[in-house]
């Protein structure tokens, strides 16, 4: 059980996650694609008479469940498999982030931003409501997301799926080097 | 099933069902059993670590280097071995892809989302299991995405694409 505990190393990891595209397909034609569920939500809760809202949302109720066992991954994971020591990281990014004050490696997220008092700040704001924004209204207008384009496209070579990549990865350099210093500094 | 239900869910989307059958719904309890495993992975490489994320788009590090590209090559060897053999679900329907047309949403939108991951640290499925290892906080973000998933489907007929 110990060695469970530790951080998995990328070459198992990756190809694990890989195996997600054929496993959906052979358990029933299903694509991998997470951010489609945040447009089921849209469809299911709030449809507004938008036709992008309405179609038969029941037909998707498979990814549904899929993103609600990741939801219980994370807590199975959590409570039994959780790795005891903090997060071990780039010793420049620890000199960066200490000179915003963040310290706290001892959970995924930081603590000192994820939390319900800094959400109430302007930075908190920012980086919680304004990202997770982004991140909703992109991923719908790329047509995907990591999953979607980074792994399902590009594993069907899909060439457009190679362009929304491309971008994901160019708007992430521009917010991590760029905009998040300005941001938290 | 509808062919028009079936032209709105595709639209801009790389994901929909493709299968044809209908089923009872514990049919689904296969995929939670399949999201669970998925969300347990992501703990355990970090993948759901803002700080992983932040490593990543600094190239500090090739852990989320090493998970995407290898993840990219198992899944590209098995569609190129389901294509090869023909196989079929365990249902016995054949597997089926749809090839996706370029749009400039895929640029517009790609970096939108990147500024948002690379903001907030996690894309879609991370957000999820990030609430289960009990950062709830990252609900809001949750409810943010599907305000902005929303957002562009109310302004979709007049964003460029």
């Amino acid at each position: 059980m110990e060695w469970l505990k530790q951080p998995w190393p990328w070459y198992i990891a990756g190809p694990l996650v890989g195996l997600t595209v054929p496993v959906l397909l052979i358990l029933g034609n299903k694509h991998f694609g997470i951010s489609a569920n945040l447009r089921h939500a849209c469809a299911m809760c709030f449809p507004s008479d938008i036709k992008f809202f309405k179609y038969d949302y029941k037909k998707e109720f498979w990814n549904l469940f899929f993103v609600i066992g990741a939801f219980g991954g994370g807590i199975v994971a959590s409570l039994w498999l959780a790795n005891p020591q903090p997060i071990e990281v780039n010793a420049s990014l620890v000199a960066e982030l200490a000179g915003y004050g963040i310290n706290d490696y001892s959970s995924m997220v930081p603590q000192q931003l994820y939390n319900w008092d800094y959400l109430l700040s302007a930075k908190g704001l920012i980086m919680m409501v304004g990202g997770g924004f982004l991140v909703g209204f992109g991923s719908r207008y790329a047509g995907g997301c990591t999953s979607g384009h980074s792994i399902m496209g590009l594993s069907t070579l899909q060439w457009p799926s190679l362009v929304a990549t491309i971008s994901f990865m160019a708007g992430g350099f521009l917010m991590a080097n760029v905009l998040l210093p300005l941001i938290l500094g | 099933m509808n062919h028009t239900d079936s032209e709105v869910r595709r639209q801009d989307t790389m994901c929909v069902n493709e299968s044809q059958l209908q089923h009872r719904w514990y049919h689904n309890i296969k995929y939670l059993v399949v999201g669970v495993l998925f969300g347990i992975v992501f703990v355990k490489a970090e993948i759901i670590s803002w700080f992983r994320i932040q490593e990543m788009f600094r190239f500090q590090s090739f852990h989320m280097y090493g998970i995407i590209g290898s993840a990219v090559i198992v899944g590209m060897l098995s569609v190129w071995l389901i294509r090869k053999f023909n196989i079929r679900t365990i249902y016995g329907e054949p597997i089926t892809f749809t090839p996706k047309t370029f749009n400039k949403g895929q640029i517009y939108g790609g970096l939108l989302f990147g500024l948002g991951w690379g903001l907030t640290g996690a894309c879609p499925g991370p957000l999820f299991v990030q609430i289960g290892t009990g950062a709830t906080v990252v609900a809001v973000v949750l409810l943010s995405a599907i305000a902005g998933t929303w957002l562009y489907g109310k302004l979709r007929d007049n964003l460029p694409h």
